[in-house]
């Protein structure tokens, strides 16, 4: 009778909790969230139960809109910024958010990749930015004797200097997936030639054009960077481009903040990293970064779990979180207005760049990506490409601007 | 007076659960596919638009390109298939017939084994066997001083896609063998010792004897070998991914039409753009299998023993 009672009990304490389900792109962060993150919100929130369901980064757009469409995705939606969820959000996929507390705690600049073009509404609670920079093997660099550029022409001939040694591979850096070229490549570099915003606005506004010189100018470098990159670099993937480094073969890595987390615990000491910011022209030219506004967190529209969901956004979007979140994740930084303590110093040293650096986001992401023609998908190709020497920089870049010009009406003229 | 037969009802009643089955899973998502072709979004409604979708996808130049350039890839595909894939398989067939062959067991199951492999499994393998970092291939080559003909096969445009095609002629190269090694056993001793008799023996005997006796089974070797291709998916974008890279060089129908209706990154996936390449493949499949039954299949001469 006893064991009876007992079982009715629990199961009526199960019944009372409610199981939240996050679906996201972030598989390499599942230990992370079950590890930390869960626990430390399940702590204080009794009777909400969360779980995180990562679905592999190219698929993750594909498989969600499928999801959505069929009524089976989770309650909580990790957002891709700008139009990706914006569409969801217009499609009535994502539930509107702007009556959060918590959203006062993120300036306009943070939230404006989860808003509305009016910024009337905002549908998702901004998580962490990532910057864009060489990582570099700081013990190679002193064995060689060598120290991190600041203008373009220190840096080639750094390269020159790492190529001449021969020891190491100068650049790591693969086409066979293209992102890599295009994001970690063009999108790295490319702000200091179009001077981060305001090219990126003009653009936008269509008083520039793609086959501007400082458009061109970025496609221009990538080709010369073909020189620096390791053997067969045409079939390296994205792991194989991140392992040379790790492995020590080789000295520098363009790279995103997130690589951070993914390197530190694989280089297991054996040597030091370091980072610098994308080299300028002249020293003493303002330095721009790429400090892309990259995850956030929405709500289902069609969750029937919508409190429960709240509560954990109004969580997601407090100093708590934004603290735990940079930690557990070196290299994803926080949106937050409040300010966050980082143990990581190469963290330390790519957040330090926003005090000397103007930033802005990657070029594609805003608006120029919503027709046919997708402006990002082309630039991927277009970057491999001229790395390959398949195209020239300069035809590259006519063959983004006429696809760009035959939907997106500022630039038909 | 005749009398009419009567009605065979049972006839039905047997033909009923496999028609139901089968019209359910396979011929109504295929009417609803070939359905979701003629309509499109226009404001956010859904409105028919009669063809319109295929005049975009063969008029727009944008699409177009992107649609020959897969279906030129596709052929290509097929093309290496039928000229390395199936040859090299009546081969093995007629080596493994061999009465004085020892272990043909073991070759026949040693051949036939990547068969069963995953696309996964065989792309990722192969992947790594050809990487110009990590892979025993430019080690293998180095070995016999050929490192000078290694190149990052997979990453060139010009060689991309004839790698994948040799790759999955390696996988499958056991399903063409198996199928003629069984046609092969078919055949009666009676008929090889007849033409033994005339003085017909070894390879004037295959190619006299036993290759007219086993054409039907390459007939049909060959038209799985177009459907198969011709739907082809996997192992390009396991190796290659969405984008079909370099340059959109290993682009074939299955890949286009995945970018297309799921999207890709930031591209949104397009149903109604999906549906009507789907729609294009179904075409293109329905014809070359009808130029088959109607010119090559009637054709054929069968002999009954």
């Amino acid at each position: 009778m006893g064991l009876l009672a007992s079982t009715v009990l629990a199961g009526a304490a199960a019944a009372q909790d409610v199981t939240l389900t996050i679906e996201s792109w972030r598989n390499d962060d599942l230990l992370i969230w079950q590890q930390q993150i869960i626990p430390a919100f399940e702590a204080a929130h009794p009777g909400i139960k969360l779980r995180f369901a990562p679905t592999a980064p190219a698929e993750y757009n594909a498989v969600l809109n499928s999801k959505l469409d069929a009524g089976s995705a989770g309650d909580l939606i990790t957002c891709r910024p700008f139009d990706a969820s914006l569409e969801l959000f217009n499609k009535g996929h994502l539930a509107d958010l702007t009556d959060l507390d918590s959203m006062a705690n993120f300036s306009d600049v943070a939230k404006s990749a989860w808003q509305t073009d009016d910024g009337a509404s905002t549908f998702c609670v901004p998580m962490a930015s990532v910057i864009h920079g060489f990582i570099y093997n700081k013990t190679a660099f002193e064995e060689l004797g060598l120290t991190p550029p600041a203008t373009n022409d220190e840096f080639y001939a750094l390269l020159d200097a790492i190529k001449e040694d021969g020891s190491y591979i100068p650049m790591a850096l693969g086409t066979a997936d293209q992102w890599e070229a295009a994001t970690m490549g063009y999108q790295n570099i490319g702000p200091t030639y179009w001077r981060g915003e305001e090219g990126r606005r003009a653009l936008i506004a269509g008083e520039a054009s793609l086959t501007d010189e400082e458009w061109v100018e970025p496609f221009r470098q990538l080709a010369r960077w073909r020189d620096y990159l390791g053997d067969g670099f045409e079939a390296q993937t994205y792991p194989d481009s991140q392992n040379l480094f790790t492995l020590g073969r080789a000295a520098i890595y363009p790279a995103g903040s997130w690589e951070i987390g993914v390197f530190t615990p694989q280089i297991a000491g054996d040597f030091e990293m370091g980072a610098f910011p994308p080299p300028v022209a002249a020293s003493g030219d303002t330095c721009y970064i790429s400090d892309h506004t990259d995850i956030a967190l929405g709500l289902n529209a069609a969750s029937p779990n919508a409190d429960a969901a709240r509560t954990f956004l109004e969580w997601v979007g407090s100093a708590e979180f934004a603290t735990l979140y940079a930690n557990a994740l070196p290299g994803f930084f926080s949106l937050n207005s409040s300010p966050v303590e980082m143990q990581d110093p190469l963290a330390q040293e790519f957040v330090s760049w926003r005090e000397t650096c103007e930033p802005t986001i990657r070029s594609t992401y805003q608006i120029l990506s919503r027709g046919t023609p997708n402006l990002e998908n082309e630039t991927w190709n277009a970057s491999a490409n001229v790395i390959n020497g398949a195209e020239t920089p300069e035809d590259a870049a006519a063959r983004l601007q006429q696809g760009l010009a035959s939907w997106f009406e500022p630039q038909q003229n | 007076m005749a009398t009419r037969k009567p009605f065979r009802w049972h006839v039905g009643v047997f033909l009923a659960p496999a028609l139901l089955v089968y019209s359910a899973i396979m011929i109504l998502p295929l009417i609803g596919t070939l359905n979701l072709s003629l309509f499109n979004l226009e404001q956010g409604q859904r409105v028919f638009v009669g063809l319109r979708n295929f005049a975009t996808l063969f008029g727009d130049p944008r699409w177009s390109d992107a649609f020959w350039n897969a279906l030129g890839n596709n052929a290509w595909f097929f093309l290496v298939h039928m000229l390395v894939q199936n040859p090299i398989g009546i081969l093995l067939a007629a080596l493994l017939s061999s009465p004085r062959l020892r272990m043909a067991a073991f070759y026949r199951t040693a051949i036939f084994i990547p068969t069963i492999l995953s696309f996964v499994v065989v792309g990722f393998v192969w992947k790594l066997i050809l990487s110009p970092i990590w892979g025993i291939a430019p080690g293998m080559l180095d070995a016999v001083g050929l490192k000078s003909l290694f190149a990052p096969w997979l990453g060139r445009e010009g060689t991309a896609l004839t790698t994948l095609a040799l790759i999955s002629v390696w996988q499958f190269v056991g399903i063409p063998m198996m199928l003629i090694y069984a046609a092969l056993l078919s055949i009666p001793d009676e008929v090889i010792e007849a033409a033994e008799m005339d003085g017909v023996t070894g390879w004037s005997q295959f190619w006299k004897i036993k290759l007219p006796l086993i054409l039907p089974s390459i007939g049909i070797i060959s038209i799985l070998t177009f459907v198969g291709n011709f739907n082809a998916f996997d192992l390009i974008y396991v190796s290659q991914g969405a984008l079909a890279g370099p340059n959109f060089s290993t682009d074939i129908l299955g890949t286009f039409l995945y970018r297309t209706f799921f999207g890709f990154q930031l591209q949104l996936g397009d149903p109604h753009m999906g549906a009507t390449i789907a729609t294009a493949m179904f075409g293109i499949i329905l014809m070359g299998v009808c130029i088959y039954l109607f010119t090559i299949q009637t054709r054929l001469r069968r002999y009954q023993f």
